[in-house]
C-alpha cells in the first residue's frame, strides 16, 4: 500500500463544503483533486477526520459509508463491506496491523471544511 | 542451466522430481525456510502446468478453471530462484556421476534429490481396456480428454466405487452423462466403511442419480467400430456403456527409484525410513511415491507431513521424523458427508462398535470403543459428519466417555446441548486449529496471559480461527470456560459500550419508553457507540416504536443497507428488491421491473424468495429508480433490513388441482401485515397450499400449510449455514388464530432474541424448547399475550413505505449521492457484460479495463 511518492509539508487546501453538510457520526465523500476522500464528525464536536474513501479488503470505494464510533476511546469507522475497523485519526487498520490507509489534514475556515492534499501518502 | 560458476560453488543442488500436490508444498517449505540461500532448487514438471489441487479435481467440470485450481502463486518460483522444468521429465538418476537425465536429452547435476513423483492409476488387466473410450482419472489433460469424449456420450461408468471413483462419478454426471459405478468389492468404499455404512452411502449416491452396482467382476470390455460399448461381468451380466474411467487404486511411480536400484517395496514404492530418506541417503522419497512401514498413504496430509520432515531434515539434520499418520478422513463425496477415523474397522482386540442407522434420514454413525466401554478407539459416519471434529478429539487424546457414550451419536434434543463433548474436556495438546495447528493450551496460556475477554482479541493473538473458520465455536466456548475459571463473570454483553445483553436493552427501551440512541447511550452506556451496537439499537427502537429508520436521530445508526434502504455489494453499489407479496405479480408491473433494469442498466436475477433483484445501481441512481418504482405502485421489499423478508406461497387451490386452501391470499395477507417489521435477525416465511408443500415452509421462520381443516403453523425453521426444520406450533387452526398465533410468537422472539440470531438458533438456545414455546403462545403461561398481540398491533398499524417516505423528502435526497461537492458518480465502478448482462469486473479484468483514480 506504500508507495514512495514525494511528501510535501506544505499542504494546499481545497474547500469541501459546510460544516452541517456533514452530518455528525455520518459520513461523506469528498472528490479532492481527483481523489477520493471519505469524511466524518463524531458527536457534536466540529472536528472533522478524513481518510482515503478506498477499503483496501473489498477493493471498494466505500468508507465513508461505514458505521463510526469508537473502540476504547479510540474513533474509528468499520467498512460496511466486511467490517474491518479504520482509525479515523491514524488511517491504522485495528483488525489487521498490516494495513493502514491515508489520512488527510482538516481544517474549518469560515465554516467551510478545507482538505489538505499535498500530505498524501498514495492513494491506493 | 542457468546458473553462473559463483551459484554453482557457492550453493548445493536440490533437484525435486515431481512438481504436484508434496513436491510443490517441500518447495514452498524450504522458501519459508529461507532455504534457498543454501541450495539450488530445480524441480522438474512432466506435466504442462505447475502444481494443482488434484484433491478437488472434480471442481473442473463444475466450472473451475486450471487456474483456478493451481496451487502455485504467480510468480513464486521466479521470486525465489527456482528454477521449473514444464514440461520435461527425469528419466533417469546417475547415482554414480550424481546426474539426473531428463527427457529433453540434458542432464543436471545433483547434491540430494527429493522424489515427489506420486503415483499413477491402476487399470486392471482387462481384456479391452485400451478401447477408445477408456480413460483415466489424475491429471487436467485426462479430465480434457474425457470431457471431450463425453460430448459424444450419454452413458459414463467409473470403474471403483472408493473414494476418488466416486468423486469421478460426480466429474461424470457434471457432465451430463447417465452415470453408473462399478465396484469389485460388495459395498462402497470398501476401505473406509462397513458394509452397514457403504448401504447408507449407497442408497444416498442413487437418490442422486448414479447408479452403483457392487460385487461386480469385469471380465471384458466390448468395443464397436473401435470404441467402447458394453462391458461384461463374471456373473453374467452387462452394461452397456459408452465411456469407462479406470479409478481402481492407485500405483506409486517408482520407475526411476527401480532403474537405478534404490530399495522399493513388493507391490511398489520407494522404501523410506523415518527421515523420508531412501536406501541412498541422498535421495528422499515423499508423498504416495514413498513406502514407509510396509505403507502406502495415498492421501494428500500425510504427504505433506512428509514433505515437512524432508524439509527440516535438508536444514538441520535428524530434526524431525515422520511416524506414520493418521488416515482419518472427512470428505463431501457428490454431497454426502462421510468420515471415518482411528480404527474404524474395530481391529483392536476386544472392542466393542455402537451404531445407529438411519435409513430415512440416510445416516449412519459408529462409534468404536475399547473393552471397558470408556473411551473412543474410531468410527465412521455417513450422512452427518458434522461431529467428526468433536469425535477425532477424543480419539487422539484418549479421553474418557461419559457415562452413555451411545448420546454422542444422537443430535441434541431442542432447548439441550450436545451430549458430554464440552470442549473443558479436551487436554492441552488437543488440536484446536487444524489449518494454523494451534492447541487447546496454546489457546489458553494466550486468554490467561494476556486476560482476553474477546474473541476477536484471541483470534488475533494466537491465529486460531483465522483459516477456515470452523473452529470458532470451540474457541469461544475456551474463552468462555477461561474467563469463568479467572472468576470474571462470562457476560452476554452487547459490546464494549453496552453492558447489557441485547435482550435487557429491548426492555430497557419498552420500560423507559427510550426513543433514541443517543438517550440510550446516555442512560445506560457509555463511549461513542460502534458497528455493533448501533445498527442492534436501531433495530429495538425499530421493533419497539417503528419510527422512520432514516429519521435524523436514527439514521447514523443505520448499517449502510440500511442508511441506503438496499442491499450493498462488493463494488459499493447497491441491489433494488421491490416487495412482491406472495409472489404475486401482474403482467404490467413486471413490464415496469424490466423497463427500470434497461433503462438503468441493471443486472437482473429472479431471488430465492419469489421476487426480482435489480442489481448495479449506483447510490445517486437509487432515489431515480424508486420514483419509478413507487409511481408503479411497488414498496420497498425490506430485502436490505433485518426485517421480515418475503412469505413465498405456490398457487394454491385457485389453479392447483392438488391445493385445499388459498395458500397465494393467505401468503399476500401475511406479506401485507408483517412487512418492515425490524427484528433481531430477517424474517421469512411461505405459504403451502396443501401436504405437498411446494412453497418450501418448513424451511422457514413461520411457515403454514394448508391442511383439509385449516392450517397448520411451523415455526423456527431455517435454510442457510445450518438448516434446520420448523417444528410444528399448532395444527388445524383458522385463519384468525393463527394470525394471533404468528403475532405473539413474532414479538415474543424479538423481545427474548440475541442480536442477530435467527429464530431457529433461537429455539435451540431456548430453555425447555418447543414445549415452552407452546405454553407461552398458545397457553399464554407468561400472561403476556395481549401485550404481545398490542405491540404487534402497533407495528402493523404504523407501517409506512420507507422509500416513498425518502423520495419525498429532498433532504434525504441529499445523501444519495456518492460525493458531497460534486454530481460525478464513482469514477472507479467497473463493469463487464456476461451472458447479455453487466456485472462488477474482476481484479485483473479492471487492470486492462485501466483504473482511472
Amino acid at each position: 500500500m506504500t508507495q514512495a511518492l514525494p511528501t510535501h509539508k506544505a499542504s494546499q487546501w481545497v474547500t469541501v463544503c459546510s460544516v452541517e453538510a456533514i452530518h455528525p457520526n455520518m459520513g461523506v465523500c469528498a472528490l479532492v483533486e481527483g481523489k477520493q476522500v471519505a469524511l466524518f464528525r463524531l458527536g457534536q464536536e466540529t472536528e472533522v477526520f478524513a481518510i482515503s474513501n478506498y477499503d483496501p479488503f473489498s477493493r471498494a470505494f466505500v468508507l465513508s459509508r461505514g458505521l463510526v464510533g469508537d473502540r476504547k476511546g479510540t474513533p474509528k469507522v468499520a467498512s460496511p463491506i466486511y467490517k474491518q475497523n479504520f482509525c479515523l485519526a491514524t488511517g491504522k487498520c485495528l483488525d489487521d496491523e498490516n494495513v493502514s490507509i491515508p489520512t488527510f489534514p482538516t481544517r474549518i475556515v469560515e465554516g467551510q471544511v478545507q482538505v489538505g492534499i499535498d500530505k498524501i501518502e498514495s492513494q491506493l | 542451466m542457468g546458473f553462473t560458476e559463483n551459484d554453482m560453488a557457492a550453493k548445493k543442488n536440490l533437484i525435486v522430481i515431481g512438481n504436484g500436490m508434496v513436491g510443490h508444498k517441500f518447495l514452498e517449505l524450504m522458501i519459508a525456510q529461507k532455504a534457498t540461500e543454501h541450495w539450488n532448487l530445480v524441480t522438474f514438471c512432466e506435466e504442462p502446468r505447475v502444481a494443482y489441487d488434484r484433491v478437488n479435481l472434480s471442481g473442473f467440470f463444475s466450472g473451475k478453471t486450471a487456474a483456478d485450481l493451481s496451487l502455485v502463486e504467480p510468480g513464486l518460483y521466479q521470486e525465489h530462484g527456482i528454477h521449473i522444468l514444464i514440461g520435461d521429465k527425469a528419466v533417469r538418476i546417475d547415482r554414480m556421476k550424481k546426474l539426473v537425465h531428463s527427457s529433453n536429452g540434458g542432464s543436471v547435476p545433483y547434491d540430494k534429490i527429493i522424489l515427489a513423483t506420486g503415483s499413477y492409476p491402476f487399470v486392471p488387466p482387462i481384456q479391452g481396456k485400451d478401447a477408445q473410450g477408456t480413460f483415466v482419472y489424475r491429471t487436467i489433460e485426462d479430465l480434457e480428454e474425457m470431457a471431450q469424449y463425453a460430448k459424444q456420450s450419454k452413458v459414463g461408468v467409473v470403474v471403483g466405487g472408493g473414494l476418488l471413483g466416486l468423486e469421478c462419478a460426480k466429474a461424470l454426471q457434471s457432465m451430463g452423462l447417465e452415470t453408473h459405478v462399478v465396484e469389485f468389492a460388495p459395498r462402497l468404499m470398501p476401505m473406509q466403511l462397513d458394509d452397514a455404512g457403504g448401504q447408507i452411502l449407497r442408497a444416498k449416491i442413487e437418490a442422486l442419480g448414479v447408479s452403483v452396482h457392487t460385487s461386480k467382476s469385469t471380465t471384458e470390455i466390448v468395443s464397436k467400430e473401435g470404441k467402447v460399448s458394453k462391458m461384461l461381468f463374471a456373473d453374467g451380466s452387462e452394461l452397456a456403456t459408452d465411456m469407462i474411467v479406470f479409478s481402481a487404486g492407485i500405483r506409486p511411480r517408482d520407475e526411476l527409484a527401480r532403474a537405478c536400484r534404490l530399495e522399493v517395496g513388493e507391490r511398489g514404492g520407494m522404501v523410506i525410513d523415518e527421515y523420508c530418506q531412501t536406501s541412498d541417503p541422498d535421495i528422499y522419497a515423499i508423498g504416495e511415491c514413498a513406502l514407509y512401514n510396509k505403507r502406502i498413504y495415498g492421501l494428500v496430509a500425510p504427504g505433506y507431513t512428509m514433505a515437512a520432515v524432508a524439509a527440516d531434515n535438508l536444514c538441520a539434520p535428524q530434526t524431525s521424523k515422520f511416524m506414520g499418520a493418521d488416515m482419518s478422513t472427512k470428505l463431501k463425496l457428490l454431497g454426502v458427508d462421510v468420515a471415518s477415523f482411528g480404527d474404524a474397522f474395530a481391529q483392536t482386540p476386544g472392542s466393542k462398535e455402537i451404531a445407529i442407522t438411519d435409513a430415512v434420514q440416510g445416516i449412519y454413525k459408529k462409534l468404536v470403543l475399547n473393552g471397558s466401554g470408556n473411551r473412543l478407539l474410531g468410527g465412521m459416519l455417513v450422512g452427518d459428519a458434522s461431529d467428526y471434529g468433536n469425535l477425532l478429539q477424543l480419539v487422539q487424546n484418549d479421553i474418557a466417555l461419559p457415562p452413555h457414550p451411545e448420546d454422542l451419536l444422537l443430535p441434541p434434543r431442542e432447548g439441550k446441548p450436545a451430549a458430554g463433548m464440552g470442549v473443558e474436556n479436551l487436554p492441552d495438546n488437543a488440536q484446536i486449529c487444524s489449518c494454523n495447528n494451534v492447541s487447546k493450551g496454546q489457546i489458553c496460556r494466550a486468554i490467561q496471559e494476556n486476560s482476553f475477554t474477546d474473541i476477536a482479541t484471541v483470534k488475533k493473538c494466537t491465529k486460531a480461527g483465522t483459516g477456515c473458520g470452523g473452529c470458532v465455536p470451540l474457541v469461544t466456548d475456551l474463552l468462555k470456560a477461561e474467563m469463568k475459571k479467572a472468576g470474571l463473570e462470562v457476560k452476554n454483553h452487547l459490546c464494549e459500550h453496552f453492558a447489557y445483553a441485547r435482550q435487557e436493552l429491548y426492555a430497557l427501551v419498552r420500560t423507559y419508553r427510550i426513543m433514541t440512541f443517543d438517550d440510550l447511550l446516555h442512560q445506560h452506556g457509555h463511549g461513542l457507540g460502534c458497528e455493533i451496537c448501533k445498527p442492534a439499537v436501531a433495530s429495538i427502537l425499530a421493533s419497539a416504536w417503528n419510527e422512520y429508520v432514516l429519521e435524523p436521530v436514527h439514521a447514523g445508526l443505520q448499517d449502510t443497507n440500511d442508511a441506503f434502504l438496499a442491499n450493498i455489494q462488493k463494488d459499493g453499489t447497491y441491489s433494488v428488491i421491490p416487495r412482491i407479496p406472495g409472489g404475486e405479480i401482474t403482467p404490467e408491473k413486471l413490464i415496469v421491473l424490466g423497463e427500470v433494469a434497461r433503462d438503468f442498466g441493471l443486472y437482473t436475477k429472479i431471488t430465492g424468495g419469489q421476487r426480482i433483484d435489480l442489481l448495479g445501481a449506483r447510490v445517486d441512481q437509487l432515489p431515480y429508480i424508486w420514483e419509478r418504482l413507487v409511481d408503479a405502485g411497488f414498496e420497498s421489499g425490506h430485502a436490505y433490513g433485518k426485517a421480515l423478508r418475503t412469505v413465498k406461497s405456490c398457487v394454491g387451490n385457485t389453479w392447483c388441482r392438488f391445493g385445499v386452501q388459498d395458500s397465494t391470499a393467505l401468503a399476500i395477507e401475511l406479506e401485507m401485515r408483517y412487512r418492515g417489521l425490524r427484528a433481531p435477525h430477517k424474517l421469512k416465511s411461505a405459504v403451502s397450499g396443501c401436504t405437498r408443500e411446494c412453497a418450501e415452509a418448513q424451511s422457514k421462520d413461520f411457515g403454514v400449510i394448508a391442511t383439509e381443516k385449516g392450517w397448520n403453523l411451523y415455526v423456527c425453521g431455517n435454510g442457510g449455514i445450518k438448516p434446520q426444520h420448523g417444528v410444528l406450533l399448532a395444527e388445524d387452526i383458522d385463519k384468525e388464530t393463527l394470525i394471533k398465533c404468528i403475532d405473539r410468537f413474532l414479538m415474543f422472539y424479538i423481545r427474548t432474541a440475541n442480536r442477530l440470531e435467527r429464530t431457529a438458533t433461537w429455539l435451540n438456545k431456548l430453555e425447555g424448547g418447543i414445549d415452552f414455546l407452546k405454553q407461552v403462545v398458545l397457553d399464554d403461561c407468561l400472561g403476556i399475550c395481549t401485550e404481545l398481540e398490542q405491540e404487534m398491533e402497533y407495528q402493523v398499524s404504523t407501517y409506512g413505505c420507507e422509500w416513498k417516505a425518502t423520495i419525498e423528502d429532498p433532504e434525504k435526497l441529499q445523501r444519495f449521492r456518492h460525493f458531497i461537492n460534486s454530481s460525478q458518480p464513482d469514477p472507479n465502478l467497473m463493469h463487464v457484460e456476461e451472458r447479455g448482462q453487466k456485472r462488477p469486473a474482476y481484479e485483473h479484468e479492471k487492470s486492462v479495463l485501466g483504473r482511472s483514480s
